[in-house]
């Protein structure tokens, strides 16, 4: 085994006590970045980039990449304790990870939580260090067809995730698509529903939406329920992490299933936030206690999470492999490793083996450290809860206000902030469902420009979805699950005597 | 300021009669250091792009490059401000008319952006402060297809008739689509241009074979070249890059022949510049063109535009505004003959 020797050799390079040090100084910010919302992984590792050109290109990779597992653990702690997603892959953990904190489960969710997330990212380093070649390769099978194949099925197999009527679902996406379509259209070139407002022209920005609808509308809500989080009763103990991790290998199936969600959304670029909301949706497909998903479950965390962080890891495999990012993060990433003289590309596997491995040891070493550290912590994070509201819940506005200004440096996107916080109140009062929105604004913009392209290529033939075996696969698969309730009918139909599975959609 | 600066002066005169020549010498290299501008705030250095592209890079070298050799006392800030094509940036830079705390780096967007959207901002809206060079673009086809010269290229693009073949580039009536337009009125051929994000997309779809060709700048491109998945056509510029240390197993930057000897009589080049706010003083002016200088003089500049492949024209003052007015007539016609005028 020719991989194993080179992934020693790898140990050997990051095993330098400079080099640890690093790492649990990524480690450290990283947290803090995923915490605070707005400051997002690529914006936390573009504004220390330019610190790590004195170092050697080993230590710098090794520090931002810290940075990047510990913003990928930290997006987990805000969704579970505020309802309010620090990073875009944890919305999806929002959906039963908050209900947890509310039943006084904060502990419980957060240990399952970093625990899938170190899952996730575990099967993904393996992937990447026996299969890396092979793997890169497939990436090139994906055309613009095949990515708007892929968001279909995002899509699709989220449909049905709302308890509500299905029209509310469907008007509260048409809501996400168009406010994806404002500022500029990448294929034409041209600004779209800006009203002609220079202010517009950024669009909105998925993680103010975020911000707003979720972490503030949040707060409204409590402040008309009686200015107290739900979850302050909370029991509080260093043995909860020992008592969740007794639970959770029931849920090997679920693990396993999120894991290759998210390692395949994360080589074809889709991102660790599609993998997230996919790893949820199948999830709640999948499992026998679907129809609860929402109310606290604990599958409902770990789907998530193992899928995003299995993407985020994987992501950096096509940017190594082929110099093309996978995340916004990996982009910022791409940038300094051309910064320090490395070439990503078929031949940095060849050429540049310290750093590759290096980093490959690093992911290993990284996010046991990242485990260790936000583990250590829950107890401390989950106290949070017991601090009064009224004292609280100025805090949180304020930090929200700061992500959402960092976001764009702009403004006006805290008043866009707060006018979300109003639509996520009105939503909840209303009873719409917040995530098609979320799912359409983060992921509507990507598929309107991918199926543009496809048109392109095709001169206006929708064959094309079907031109190859890779797409025609896909494309049918998210069919089937978009038109699965009715399939499901019609197979009672037609089997009367059996009982169909139940499906909720 | 005045003040000062003449306070000083009086001093070294006073210095010159008591210690003589050694003097003299230290109070002329002196004198500019201390009586001239220099920030006393961080300064924001606004990328009118996304984080990961090209001109996000090169403004984040130039903020290790600052940092690394200390160059400014304050801090350089990189802030990305890429709405609307990059109307956001330059907008940001027009209203801080007067701030000598603000310098934005541009590309072609700086003409091409309000001629195709119509938002009201011109590079007479800042003062031009330097170019820092210009990057090259390069016709690039995939090496399993059987073209051996662009020539052969685009003889098999006309021979196959109008929208065959599809040409990829980085979004919609920028630099890419113009430089693909330039080359069909060239060559008389129509090729069907699909936009992308970013260049290292547009590289990799080329890599796949989902499109035929590309005109990605050298940095884009170059990994997939050396690793041999990639052929350089040719480059649109009049002169060989000037690069010759080899950069595939047969190649150089210098043995790609121009468009112009490939029989594709096509050139054009972007900008990359920096820019202020309108209405800054001279002292102020001054500081960031010696800054710059300084930047380009330092080994990791020249590392970095050799690998880049970046043709190293650099100017400032005069000549660069000229350059600019020259610059956004081409572009004008350019984006007139292609129909990308706002209406």
């Amino acid at each position: 085994m020719e991989e194993i020797g080179a992934l020693f050799h790898g140990f050997a390079v990051v095993l330098t006590p400079m080099n640890m040090l690093l790492m649990m100084v990524g480690i450290v910010l990283g947290v803090l970045i995923g915490v605070l919302p707005g400051l997002g992984g690529a914006n936390g590792v573009a504004i220390l980039l330019p610190l790590t050109f004195t170092m050697s290109p080993t230590s710098a990779i090794i520090m931002l990449s810290c940075i990047y597992w510990g913003a990928l653990f930290g997006g987990a702690i805000t969704s579970i304790l505020f309802n309010i997603p620090g990073e875009p892959w944890s919305v999806a953990t929002t959906f039963d990870g908050y209900p947890m904190a509310q039943q006084g489960r904060a502990g419980e969710a957060l240990a399952a939580a970093f625990t899938s997330s170190f899952v996730g990212a575990l099967v993904a380093v393996v992937m990447i260090t026996f299969l890396a070649p092979l793997v890169a390769k497939f990436a090139l099978e994906f055309g613009p067809p095949e990515f708007f194949a892929v968001y279909l099925l995002t899509f699709c197999s989220f449909i049905g995730m709302g308890k509500g009527s299905p029209f509310k679902i469907l008007a509260s996406m048409a809501l996400g698509f168009a406010l994806a379509a404002v500022g500029m259209d990448t294929v034409t070139g041209q600004l779209r529903l800006t009203f002609g407002w220079s202010e517009l022209m950024r669009g909105f920005d998925f993680l103010i939406a975020v911000i707003g609808l979720f972490g503030i509308g949040e707060i409204l809500l409590s402040m008309e329920e009686g200015l107290a989080f739900s979850g302050k009763t909370a029991r509080i103990s260093p043995k909860v992490v020992l008592e969740t991790w007794k639970k959770l290998p029931q849920y090997w199936l679920t693990y396993i299933r999120s894991s290759l969600i998210g390692i395949w959304m994360g080589i074809t670029p889709g991102g660790a936030t599609p993998a997230s909301f996919m790893g949820y949706g199948i999830a709640k497909k999948m499992s026998r206690d679907g129809a609860k998903f929402g109310t606290g479950q604990l599958e409902g965390v770990i789907a998530p999470e193992t899928a995003a962080h299995a993407a985020g890891t994987s992501a950096l495999l096509p940017m190594l492999a082929l110099g093309i990012p996978g995340s916004p993060t990996a982009a910022v990433l791409l940038g300094g490793l051309l910064i320090w003289g490395l070439q990503p590309g078929p031949l940095l596997f060849v050429e540049q083996k310290d750093f590759v491995w290096g980093l490959i040891a690093s992911m290993y070493l990284g996010n046991l450290a990242g485990l260790i550290v936000v583990l250590t912590t829950v107890p401390l994070f989950a106290a949070i809860l017991r601090i009064p509201f009224s004292i609280i819940a100025p805090i949180i506005i304020v930090i929200c206000a700061i992500g959402a200004y960092t976001v764009h440096n702009a403004m006006l996107d805290i008043w866009f902030m707060l006018l979300f916080g109003v639509v996520g109140y009105l939503f909840k009062k209303l009873d719409y469902p917040l995530a098609p929105m979320v799912l359409a604004l983060v992921l509507g913009d990507k598929a309107e420009d991918a199926f543009r392209q496809s048109m392109l290529l095709s001169q206006g033939e929708v064959s094309i979805m079907w031109s190859n075996p890779l797409v025609g696969t896909i494309t049918s698969l998210a069919l089937i699950l978009l038109l699965w309730p009715l399939i499901s009918k019609a197979l009672k139909i037609i089997r009367p005597g059996r009982e169909g599975r139940v499906f909720t959609g | 300021m005045n003040k000062i600066s003449n306070f000083r002066r009086n001093r070294c005169s006073a210095a010159n009669l008591a210690l003589g020549s050694i003097a003299v010498a230290a109070c002329v290299a002196a004198t500019p250091v201390f009586a001239a501008w220099e920030p006393a705030k961080p300064v924001e250095f606004i990328v009118p792009a996304g984080t990961g592209g090209g001109a996000d890079q090169m403004a984040r070298l130039i903020q290790g490059i600052v940092i690394k050799h200390k160059l400014m006392k304050e801090p350089l800030i990189v802030v990305n401000k890429s709405g609307g094509a990059g109307a956001e940036g330059f907008l940001d830079v027009k209203a801080a008319k007067g701030d000598p705390y603000k310098i934005v780096i541009t590309l072609s967007n700086l003409f091409t952006t309000p001629m195709a959207t119509g938002v009201p901002f011109n590079w007479k809206d800042m003062t031009p402060v330097s170019m820092m060079a210009l990057d090259q673009f390069v016709l690039w086809t995939n090496a399993e297809a059987p073209y051996k010269t662009a020539r052969e290229y685009i003889a098999a693009v006309k021979a196959a008739g109008p929208n065959k073949f599809r040409m990829g580039g980085t979004g919609s009536k920028q630099e890419d689509q113009i430089l693909t337009v330039g080359l069909e009125k060239a060559t008389g051929t129509k090729f069907i241009y699909i936009p992308f994000k970013g260049g290292g997309e547009v590289a990799v779809q080329l890599v796949g074979k989902h499109i035929d060709s590309t005109v990605n700048n050298p940095i884009e491109a170059v990994a997939q070249w050396r690793a041999g998945k990639l052929v350089a056509q040719c480059v649109f510029d009049e002169q060989r890059m000037p690069y010759k240390a080899k950069i595939t197993a047969t190649q150089s930057w210098n043995d790609v022949p121009t468009c112009k000897e490939a029989g594709v009589p096509t050139s054009y080049q972007m900008l990359r510049g920096i820019f202020m706010p309108a209405g800054v003083s001279k002292d102020q002016l001054e500081f960031y063109v010696s800054l710059l200088k300084k930047v380009r003089e330092t080994q990791d500049w020249k590392d970095f535009m050799e690998n880049g492949a970046f043709n190293q024209t650099s100017m400032s003052g005069a000549e660069f505004t000229k350059w600019l007015e020259g610059a956004e007539a081409t572009h004008h016609e350019l984006m007139k003959e292609a129909g990308f005028l706002a209406k």
